[in-house]
Protein backbone atom coordinates (compact mmCIF):
# COMPACT_ATOMS: atom_id res chain seq x y z
CA UNK A 1 0.00 0.00 0.00
CA UNK A 2 1.41 3.49 -0.56
CA UNK A 3 1.62 6.35 1.58
CA UNK A 4 -0.81 8.86 2.24
CA UNK A 5 -0.09 11.79 1.12
CA UNK A 6 1.00 14.64 3.46
CA UNK A 7 -2.02 16.80 3.51
CA UNK A 8 -2.15 20.20 2.33
CA UNK A 9 -2.11 22.58 6.43
CA UNK A 10 -1.63 25.88 5.26
CA UNK A 11 -3.53 28.41 3.16
CA UNK A 12 -0.20 28.13 0.92
CA UNK A 13 -0.25 24.33 0.88
CA UNK A 14 -3.70 24.39 -0.57
CA UNK A 15 -2.65 26.97 -3.04
CA UNK A 16 -0.18 25.08 -4.15
CA UNK A 17 -2.31 22.29 -4.80
CA UNK A 18 -4.81 24.06 -6.86
CA UNK A 19 -2.02 25.34 -9.43
CA UNK A 20 -0.99 21.38 -9.35
CA UNK A 21 -4.04 20.43 -10.16
CA UNK A 22 -4.61 23.32 -12.08
CA UNK A 23 -1.73 22.69 -14.78
CA UNK A 24 -2.04 18.78 -14.66
CA UNK A 25 -5.60 19.91 -15.98
CA UNK A 26 -4.35 22.08 -18.41
CA UNK A 27 -2.11 19.52 -19.91
CA UNK A 28 -4.05 16.50 -19.93
CA UNK A 29 -7.15 18.93 -21.60
CA UNK A 30 -5.49 20.91 -23.99
CA UNK A 31 -2.27 19.42 -24.10
CA UNK A 32 -0.16 22.55 -23.06
CA UNK A 33 2.84 22.09 -20.30
CA UNK A 34 3.23 24.83 -17.88
CA UNK A 35 4.21 21.90 -15.18
CA UNK A 36 7.59 22.89 -14.58
CA UNK A 37 7.49 26.33 -15.12
CA UNK A 38 8.84 28.85 -12.37
CA UNK A 39 6.28 29.06 -9.46
CA UNK A 40 6.31 32.63 -9.00
CA UNK A 41 5.51 34.16 -12.51
CA UNK A 42 3.21 31.30 -13.22
CA UNK A 43 1.28 32.24 -9.63
CA UNK A 44 1.01 36.11 -10.45
CA UNK A 45 0.07 35.29 -13.41
CA UNK A 46 -2.89 32.64 -12.54
CA UNK A 47 -4.00 34.75 -10.61
CA UNK A 48 -4.34 37.76 -12.66
CA UNK A 49 -6.38 35.69 -14.67
CA UNK A 50 -8.66 34.62 -11.84
CA UNK A 51 -9.56 37.93 -11.01
CA UNK A 52 -10.25 39.25 -14.65
CA UNK A 53 -12.60 36.30 -14.96
CA UNK A 54 -14.29 37.72 -11.76
CA UNK A 55 -13.96 34.08 -9.86
CA UNK A 56 -12.50 34.25 -6.78
CA UNK A 57 -10.47 30.78 -6.83
CA UNK A 58 -7.15 29.20 -8.53
CA UNK A 59 -9.63 25.67 -8.54
CA UNK A 60 -12.60 27.89 -9.64
CA UNK A 61 -10.16 28.96 -12.81
CA UNK A 62 -9.86 25.21 -13.63
CA UNK A 63 -13.02 24.58 -13.54
CA UNK A 64 -13.65 27.46 -16.51
CA UNK A 65 -10.65 26.21 -18.02
CA UNK A 66 -12.04 22.73 -18.54
CA UNK A 67 -15.38 23.40 -19.74
CA UNK A 68 -14.27 26.61 -21.66
CA UNK A 69 -11.94 26.52 -24.54
CA UNK A 70 -12.20 30.41 -24.77
CA UNK A 71 -10.57 31.11 -21.31
CA UNK A 72 -8.06 28.62 -21.80
CA UNK A 73 -7.07 30.76 -24.77
CA UNK A 74 -7.08 34.10 -22.39
CA UNK A 75 -4.91 32.21 -20.22
CA UNK A 76 -2.72 31.63 -22.85
CA UNK A 77 -2.22 34.78 -23.77
CA UNK A 78 -1.29 35.55 -20.26
CA UNK A 79 0.99 33.10 -19.97
CA UNK A 80 3.26 33.59 -22.61
CA UNK A 81 5.88 35.90 -22.43
CA UNK A 82 6.92 37.49 -25.34
CA UNK A 83 8.47 40.71 -24.83
CA UNK A 84 11.80 41.39 -27.11
CA UNK A 85 13.59 44.11 -28.94
CA UNK A 86 16.17 44.28 -31.50
CA UNK A 87 19.92 44.36 -30.13
CA UNK A 88 18.72 43.82 -26.98
CA UNK A 89 21.51 43.88 -24.51
CA UNK A 90 24.12 45.52 -27.35
CA UNK A 91 26.94 44.85 -25.65
CA UNK A 92 25.45 40.83 -26.35
CA UNK A 93 25.83 41.65 -30.11
CA UNK A 94 29.74 43.13 -29.55
CA UNK A 95 30.53 39.54 -28.16
CA UNK A 96 29.50 37.99 -30.56
CA UNK A 97 31.21 40.10 -33.58
CA UNK A 98 34.32 39.89 -31.58
CA UNK A 99 34.11 36.91 -30.09
CA UNK A 100 31.59 34.11 -32.08
CA UNK A 101 31.63 35.45 -35.87
CA UNK A 102 35.69 34.76 -36.06
CA UNK A 103 34.47 31.00 -35.10
CA UNK A 104 31.94 30.60 -37.75
CA UNK A 105 34.23 31.71 -40.16
CA UNK A 106 36.14 28.89 -40.53
CA UNK A 107 33.17 26.43 -41.52
CA UNK A 108 31.98 26.46 -44.87
CA UNK A 109 28.92 26.41 -43.62
CA UNK A 110 26.79 27.42 -40.49
CA UNK A 111 23.61 26.47 -38.87
CA UNK A 112 21.80 28.83 -36.00
CA UNK A 113 19.19 27.55 -33.77
CA UNK A 114 17.88 31.08 -32.05
CA UNK A 115 15.06 29.11 -29.76
CA UNK A 116 12.35 31.18 -28.28
CA UNK A 117 12.57 33.50 -30.53
CA UNK A 118 9.40 35.17 -29.78
CA UNK A 119 8.23 37.80 -32.40
CA UNK A 120 11.96 37.82 -34.30
CA UNK A 121 13.39 40.94 -33.11
CA UNK A 122 16.28 39.25 -32.15
CA UNK A 123 16.46 36.96 -35.81
CA UNK A 124 16.73 40.34 -37.18
CA UNK A 125 19.10 41.36 -35.34
CA UNK A 126 21.33 38.23 -35.58
CA UNK A 127 20.60 38.52 -39.82
CA UNK A 128 22.05 42.34 -39.84
CA UNK A 129 25.36 41.30 -37.75
CA UNK A 130 25.82 38.38 -40.45
CA UNK A 131 25.48 40.18 -43.26
CA UNK A 132 27.88 42.95 -42.44
CA UNK A 133 29.98 40.35 -41.34
CA UNK A 134 29.78 38.86 -44.44
CA UNK A 135 28.66 35.49 -43.22
CA UNK A 136 24.86 35.54 -44.03
CA UNK A 137 25.07 33.91 -47.15
CA UNK A 138 26.71 30.50 -46.26
CA UNK A 139 24.56 30.76 -43.21
CA UNK A 140 20.91 28.69 -42.35
CA UNK A 141 18.95 30.16 -39.01
CA UNK A 142 16.37 28.38 -37.50
CA UNK A 143 13.89 30.34 -35.86
CA UNK A 144 11.56 28.65 -33.17
CA UNK A 145 9.26 29.34 -30.40
CA UNK A 146 6.49 27.65 -28.86
CA UNK A 147 3.83 29.89 -29.83
CA UNK A 148 2.41 29.95 -33.46
CA UNK A 149 1.16 33.50 -32.95
CA UNK A 150 4.39 35.23 -32.70
CA UNK A 151 6.16 33.28 -35.48
CA UNK A 152 3.41 34.37 -37.51
CA UNK A 153 4.19 37.99 -36.67
CA UNK A 154 8.35 37.34 -36.71
CA UNK A 155 7.75 35.93 -40.48
CA UNK A 156 6.16 39.60 -41.63
CA UNK A 157 9.09 41.57 -40.05
CA UNK A 158 7.07 44.62 -39.59
CA UNK A 159 7.93 46.19 -36.05
CA UNK A 160 6.36 49.66 -34.76
CA UNK A 161 8.04 52.62 -36.23
CA UNK A 162 8.40 54.29 -32.67
CA UNK A 163 10.67 51.46 -31.78
CA UNK A 164 13.32 52.14 -34.69
CA UNK A 165 15.04 55.26 -32.15
CA UNK A 166 15.61 53.11 -29.25
CA UNK A 167 16.70 50.14 -32.22
CA UNK A 168 18.40 52.55 -33.72
CA UNK A 169 20.09 53.63 -30.35
CA UNK A 170 21.01 49.83 -29.56
CA UNK A 171 22.26 48.84 -33.49
CA UNK A 172 25.01 52.02 -32.71
CA UNK A 173 25.82 50.43 -29.25
CA UNK A 174 26.34 46.75 -30.94
CA UNK A 175 28.46 47.82 -32.79
CA UNK A 176 26.85 48.52 -36.42
CA UNK A 177 28.67 49.62 -39.55
CA UNK A 178 26.02 51.48 -41.51
CA UNK A 179 22.84 53.06 -40.99
CA UNK A 180 20.25 51.46 -39.55
CA UNK A 181 17.67 53.08 -41.75
CA UNK A 182 18.84 50.65 -44.70
CA UNK A 183 17.48 47.77 -43.40
CA UNK A 184 13.62 49.25 -43.20
CA UNK A 185 11.01 50.95 -45.06
CA UNK A 186 9.09 53.18 -42.99
CA UNK A 187 5.06 53.09 -43.79
CA UNK A 188 2.45 54.44 -41.64
CA UNK A 189 3.43 53.63 -38.16
CA UNK A 190 5.60 50.45 -38.98
CA UNK A 191 8.72 49.58 -40.30
CA UNK A 192 9.08 46.73 -42.98
CA UNK A 193 12.18 45.04 -42.93
CA UNK A 194 14.29 43.98 -45.80
CA UNK A 195 13.06 40.44 -46.64
CA UNK A 196 16.83 39.72 -47.61
CA UNK A 197 17.13 39.30 -43.71
CA UNK A 198 15.03 36.39 -44.12
CA UNK A 199 16.51 34.47 -47.12
CA UNK A 200 18.20 32.43 -45.16
CA UNK A 201 15.80 31.87 -42.13
CA UNK A 202 13.17 28.94 -41.43
CA UNK A 203 10.41 30.05 -38.74
CA UNK A 204 9.00 26.71 -37.03
CA UNK A 205 7.14 25.92 -34.28
CA UNK A 206 9.40 24.02 -31.31
CA UNK A 207 8.29 23.34 -27.90
CA UNK A 208 11.45 23.07 -25.52
CA UNK A 209 9.73 21.57 -23.16
CA UNK A 210 8.16 18.67 -25.61
CA UNK A 211 9.91 18.12 -28.41
CA UNK A 212 13.29 16.74 -29.72
CA UNK A 213 16.48 17.97 -31.25
CA UNK A 214 16.14 18.50 -35.02
CA UNK A 215 19.76 19.28 -36.58
CA UNK A 216 23.30 20.07 -35.23
CA UNK A 217 24.14 23.46 -35.18
CA UNK A 218 27.62 25.92 -34.77
CA UNK A 219 25.20 28.37 -32.92
CA UNK A 220 22.36 28.18 -30.64
CA UNK A 221 20.88 31.40 -29.05
CA UNK A 222 18.43 30.61 -25.96
CA UNK A 223 17.98 34.26 -24.28
CA UNK A 224 15.60 35.04 -21.50
CA UNK A 225 13.51 31.91 -22.62
CA UNK A 226 14.62 29.50 -20.08
CA UNK A 227 14.21 31.69 -17.25
CA UNK A 228 10.61 30.85 -17.34
CA UNK A 229 11.55 27.50 -16.40
CA UNK A 230 11.85 25.74 -13.35
CA UNK A 231 15.51 23.82 -12.51
CA UNK A 232 14.46 20.64 -13.46
CA UNK A 233 13.40 21.75 -17.04
CA UNK A 234 16.18 23.73 -17.47
CA UNK A 235 18.13 21.06 -16.83
CA UNK A 236 15.88 18.80 -19.48
CA UNK A 237 16.72 21.92 -21.86
CA UNK A 238 20.35 22.25 -21.77
CA UNK A 239 20.56 18.31 -22.48
CA UNK A 240 18.67 19.34 -25.55
CA UNK A 241 21.03 21.95 -26.35
CA UNK A 242 24.29 20.10 -25.73
CA UNK A 243 22.87 17.06 -27.94
CA UNK A 244 21.86 19.62 -30.40
CA UNK A 245 25.55 21.42 -30.60
CA UNK A 246 28.18 19.97 -32.40
CA UNK A 247 31.86 19.93 -30.65
CA UNK A 248 33.25 23.82 -29.95
CA UNK A 249 29.59 25.16 -31.27
CA UNK A 250 28.80 28.04 -29.07
CA UNK A 251 25.72 28.23 -26.85
CA UNK A 252 24.46 31.88 -26.12
CA UNK A 253 22.05 32.67 -22.71
CA UNK A 254 20.60 35.67 -21.51
CA UNK A 255 22.32 38.33 -19.49
CA UNK A 256 21.54 36.78 -16.20
CA UNK A 257 20.99 33.47 -17.10
CA UNK A 258 24.53 30.77 -16.14
CA UNK A 259 24.92 27.79 -17.27
CA UNK A 260 27.05 27.23 -13.52
CA UNK A 261 24.48 25.15 -11.77
CA UNK A 262 23.70 22.95 -14.32
CA UNK A 263 25.03 19.25 -15.06
CA UNK A 264 26.49 20.47 -17.97
CA UNK A 265 28.67 23.09 -16.74
CA UNK A 266 31.86 21.13 -17.38
CA UNK A 267 31.14 20.50 -20.84
CA UNK A 268 31.73 23.96 -21.80
CA UNK A 269 33.89 26.60 -21.65
CA UNK A 270 33.65 30.52 -21.47
CA UNK A 271 34.20 32.55 -24.60
CA UNK A 272 32.34 35.59 -22.77
CA UNK A 273 31.53 35.33 -19.01
CA UNK A 274 29.71 38.34 -19.25
CA UNK A 275 27.76 38.00 -22.25
CA UNK A 276 27.28 34.07 -21.21
CA UNK A 277 28.68 33.11 -24.16
CA UNK A 278 29.62 29.19 -23.81
CA UNK A 279 31.52 26.95 -26.24
CA UNK A 280 31.30 23.10 -26.04
CA UNK A 281 34.61 21.70 -25.31
CA UNK A 282 33.46 18.11 -23.99
CA UNK B 1 9.01 35.39 14.92
CA UNK B 2 12.16 34.35 12.70
CA UNK B 3 12.19 36.32 9.59
CA UNK B 4 13.82 35.35 6.74
CA UNK B 5 14.40 37.56 4.18
CA UNK B 6 14.59 41.81 3.79
CA UNK B 7 13.31 43.50 0.89
CA UNK B 8 14.07 47.08 0.25
CA UNK B 9 12.74 49.09 -2.76
CA UNK B 10 13.65 52.49 -3.88
CA UNK B 11 13.99 55.14 -6.39
CA UNK B 12 15.11 58.30 -6.69
CA UNK B 13 17.95 59.42 -4.08
CA UNK B 14 18.20 54.71 -3.44
CA UNK B 15 22.16 54.87 -3.65
CA UNK B 16 22.49 57.40 -1.09
CA UNK B 17 19.49 55.93 1.13
CA UNK B 18 21.12 52.31 0.59
CA UNK B 19 24.28 53.03 1.12
CA UNK B 20 23.68 53.96 4.49
CA UNK B 21 21.25 51.41 5.34
CA UNK B 22 24.02 48.83 4.33
CA UNK B 23 26.62 50.43 6.41
CA UNK B 24 24.67 50.71 9.31
CA UNK B 25 23.72 46.88 9.42
CA UNK B 26 24.82 45.40 12.45
CA UNK B 27 27.20 42.21 11.54
CA UNK B 28 24.41 39.93 13.26
CA UNK B 29 21.55 40.48 10.86
CA UNK B 30 22.44 37.32 8.49
CA UNK B 31 19.07 37.14 6.90
CA UNK B 32 19.09 37.37 2.84
CA UNK B 33 18.88 40.68 1.28
CA UNK B 34 16.90 41.73 -1.62
CA UNK B 35 17.02 45.10 -3.22
CA UNK B 36 15.05 46.39 -6.27
CA UNK B 37 16.32 50.03 -7.27
CA UNK B 38 14.93 51.47 -10.34
CA UNK B 39 17.96 52.81 -12.84
CA UNK B 40 18.45 53.18 -16.34
CA UNK B 41 18.52 49.97 -18.87
CA UNK B 42 21.91 50.88 -19.79
CA UNK B 43 23.40 51.30 -16.58
CA UNK B 44 26.83 49.60 -16.94
CA UNK B 45 27.14 45.82 -15.77
CA UNK B 46 27.23 46.19 -11.93
CA UNK B 47 27.73 49.20 -11.20
CA UNK B 48 25.61 49.68 -8.42
CA UNK B 49 26.91 46.62 -6.86
CA UNK B 50 30.08 48.08 -6.65
CA UNK B 51 29.23 51.27 -5.60
CA UNK B 52 27.36 49.52 -2.64
CA UNK B 53 29.86 47.04 -1.60
CA UNK B 54 32.16 50.04 -0.66
CA UNK B 55 29.94 50.75 2.15
CA UNK B 56 29.32 46.65 3.53
CA UNK B 57 31.49 44.03 4.02
CA UNK B 58 28.42 41.48 2.70
CA UNK B 59 28.26 39.87 -0.61
CA UNK B 60 26.55 42.47 -2.85
CA UNK B 61 25.93 41.84 -6.66
CA UNK B 62 23.32 41.64 -9.54
CA UNK B 63 20.85 38.90 -9.16
CA UNK B 64 20.99 35.44 -11.25
CA UNK B 65 18.56 33.41 -12.77
CA UNK B 66 17.64 30.93 -10.24
CA UNK B 67 20.12 32.43 -7.97
CA UNK B 68 20.27 30.75 -4.54
CA UNK B 69 19.16 32.85 -1.40
CA UNK B 70 22.42 33.11 0.87
CA UNK B 71 22.58 35.01 4.55
CA UNK B 72 24.73 37.74 4.39
CA UNK B 73 24.13 38.37 1.07
CA UNK B 74 22.79 41.46 -1.29
CA UNK B 75 20.48 40.59 -4.18
CA UNK B 76 20.14 43.40 -6.55
CA UNK B 77 17.16 43.17 -9.11
CA UNK B 78 19.03 43.41 -12.39
CA UNK B 79 18.23 46.76 -15.16
CA UNK B 80 16.08 45.68 -17.05
CA UNK B 81 14.94 42.64 -15.57
CA UNK B 82 12.07 42.21 -12.68
CA UNK B 83 13.24 40.55 -9.80
CA UNK B 84 11.23 37.76 -8.14
CA UNK B 85 11.51 35.38 -5.26
CA UNK B 86 10.81 31.82 -4.73
CA UNK B 87 11.21 30.13 -1.54
CA UNK B 88 14.85 29.83 -1.14
CA UNK B 89 16.00 31.51 -4.72
CA UNK B 90 15.33 33.86 -7.26
CA UNK B 91 13.75 33.90 -10.47
CA UNK B 92 14.03 36.73 -13.37
CA UNK B 93 11.45 38.14 -16.16
CA UNK B 94 11.28 40.27 -18.97
CA UNK B 95 7.69 40.63 -19.15
CA UNK B 96 6.38 44.20 -19.16
CA UNK B 97 7.00 46.97 -17.11
CA UNK B 98 4.85 47.57 -14.26
CA UNK B 99 3.81 50.72 -13.47
CA UNK B 100 6.60 52.13 -16.23
CA UNK B 101 9.44 49.93 -13.93
CA UNK B 102 11.32 47.24 -15.10
CA UNK B 103 12.53 46.11 -12.49
CA UNK B 104 9.39 46.92 -10.45
CA UNK B 105 9.37 47.11 -6.27
CA UNK B 106 5.68 46.05 -6.18
CA UNK B 107 6.91 42.23 -8.15
CA UNK B 108 9.34 41.41 -5.91
CA UNK B 109 7.43 42.18 -2.99
CA UNK B 110 4.45 40.89 -4.14
CA UNK B 111 6.55 37.75 -4.85
CA UNK B 112 8.16 37.77 -1.34
CA UNK B 113 4.85 37.72 0.69
CA UNK B 114 3.92 34.65 -1.66
CA UNK B 115 7.28 33.01 -0.68
CA UNK B 116 7.82 33.96 2.50
CA UNK B 117 4.70 34.96 4.09
CA UNK B 118 5.30 36.22 7.83
CA UNK B 119 8.59 35.45 7.77
CA UNK B 120 9.17 38.46 5.44
CA UNK B 121 10.37 42.36 5.81
CA UNK B 122 9.22 44.72 3.52
CA UNK B 123 11.42 48.46 3.69
CA UNK B 124 9.98 51.01 1.17
CA UNK B 125 13.09 54.16 1.13
CA UNK B 126 13.07 57.24 -0.84
CA UNK B 127 11.48 57.26 -4.42
CA UNK B 128 10.08 59.73 -6.88
CA UNK B 129 6.85 57.41 -7.71
CA UNK B 130 4.26 55.09 -6.05
CA UNK B 131 5.88 52.23 -6.95
CA UNK B 132 6.09 49.39 -4.01
CA UNK B 133 3.36 50.77 -1.84
CA UNK B 134 1.00 47.79 -2.98
CA UNK B 135 3.73 45.39 -2.82
CA UNK B 136 4.24 46.39 0.89
CA UNK B 137 0.68 46.35 1.46
CA UNK B 138 0.91 42.93 0.18
CA UNK B 139 3.53 41.63 2.75
CA UNK B 140 2.25 43.34 5.58
CA UNK B 141 -1.62 41.66 4.36
CA UNK B 142 0.89 38.38 4.91
CA UNK B 143 1.22 39.27 8.15
CA UNK B 144 5.28 40.34 7.37
CA UNK B 145 6.94 43.52 8.38
CA UNK B 146 6.51 46.48 6.58
CA UNK B 147 8.92 49.24 7.36
CA UNK B 148 8.95 52.96 5.69
CA UNK B 149 11.56 55.28 5.16
CA UNK B 150 10.45 58.65 7.22
CA UNK B 151 8.96 61.07 4.28
CA UNK B 152 10.22 64.05 6.10
CA UNK B 153 13.97 62.59 6.07
CA UNK B 154 13.77 61.23 2.20
CA UNK B 155 15.25 62.56 -0.17
CA UNK B 156 12.11 62.12 -2.39
CA UNK B 157 9.06 61.55 -0.54
CA UNK B 158 6.40 60.58 -2.81
CA UNK B 159 7.76 56.92 -2.71
CA UNK B 160 7.90 56.60 1.47
CA UNK B 161 4.18 58.67 1.64
CA UNK B 162 1.96 56.55 -1.16
CA UNK B 163 3.73 53.36 1.32
CA UNK B 164 2.05 54.92 4.25
CA UNK B 165 -0.96 55.56 2.58
CA UNK B 166 -1.57 51.66 1.67
CA UNK B 167 0.06 50.27 4.87
CA UNK B 168 -0.68 50.49 8.38
CA UNK B 169 3.44 50.42 8.41
CA UNK B 170 4.99 49.04 11.20
CA UNK B 171 7.42 51.74 11.76
CA UNK B 172 8.63 54.76 9.91
CA UNK B 173 12.27 55.16 10.69
CA UNK B 174 14.82 57.60 9.77
CA UNK B 175 17.73 55.94 7.67
CA UNK B 176 19.99 55.53 10.74
CA UNK B 177 17.13 54.60 12.77
CA UNK B 178 16.76 51.49 10.04
CA UNK B 179 19.91 49.35 11.61
CA UNK B 180 19.00 48.87 15.38
CA UNK B 181 14.97 48.45 14.63
CA UNK B 182 16.32 45.68 12.35
CA UNK B 183 18.70 44.26 14.70
CA UNK B 184 15.53 44.53 17.26
CA UNK B 185 13.66 42.49 14.82
CA UNK B 186 16.24 39.92 13.10
CA UNK B 187 18.55 38.89 16.41
CA UNK B 188 16.91 40.05 19.89
CA UNK B 189 13.06 38.41 18.80
CA UNK B 190 15.35 35.00 17.22
CA UNK B 191 17.27 35.09 20.75
CA UNK B 192 14.25 35.30 23.01
C1 LIG C 1 10.77 36.85 -23.31
S1 LIG C 1 10.70 36.02 -24.86
C2 LIG C 1 12.40 36.06 -25.35
C3 LIG C 1 12.60 36.56 -26.75
C4 LIG C 1 14.03 36.72 -27.21
N1 LIG C 1 14.76 35.48 -27.19
C5 LIG C 1 14.75 37.79 -26.43
O1 LIG C 1 15.63 37.49 -25.61
O2 LIG C 1 14.43 38.95 -26.60
C6 LIG C 1 10.40 34.33 -24.38
C7 LIG C 1 9.88 33.44 -25.52
O3 LIG C 1 10.00 32.06 -25.13
C8 LIG C 1 8.91 31.36 -25.68
N2 LIG C 1 8.71 30.09 -24.97
C9 LIG C 1 8.18 29.90 -23.74
N3 LIG C 1 8.13 28.59 -23.46
C10 LIG C 1 8.63 27.93 -24.54
C11 LIG C 1 8.84 26.56 -24.85
N4 LIG C 1 8.49 25.59 -23.98
N5 LIG C 1 9.40 26.25 -26.04
C12 LIG C 1 9.76 27.22 -26.92
N6 LIG C 1 9.59 28.53 -26.68
C13 LIG C 1 9.03 28.89 -25.50
C14 LIG C 1 7.75 32.33 -25.53
O4 LIG C 1 6.71 32.01 -26.43
C15 LIG C 1 8.42 33.68 -25.82
O5 LIG C 1 8.26 34.05 -27.16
Amino acid sequence: MSEPPALPRRAEDLERLEIELLLEGVFRRYGFDFREYAQASLKRRLWRRVYAEHLETIAQLLDRLLHDPRCMERLLLDLSINVTAMFRDPSFYVALREKVVPLLRTYPFTRIWAAGCSTGEEVYSLAIVLQEEDLYEKTRIYATDINEAVLERARTGVFPLDKMQQYTQNYINAGGQRSFSEYYVAAYDSAQFSRSLVDNVVFAQHNLAMDRSFNEFNLILCRNVMIYFDKALQDRVHALFYESLETFGVLALGHKESINFTAFADRYEELDSNERIYRKVA
Amino acid sequence: MNYELIAIGTSWGGLQALSRLLSDLPAEIGQPIVIAQHRAVESPEGALARLLEQHTDRVVRDAEDKDTLEPRHVYLAPPDYHLLVEAGSLALSTEDAVQFARPSIDVMFETAADAYGERAIGIVLTGANDDGAAGLARIKGSGGVAIVQDPDSSERRRMPDAAIAAVDADAILRIEEMGPFLYGLCCEVARA
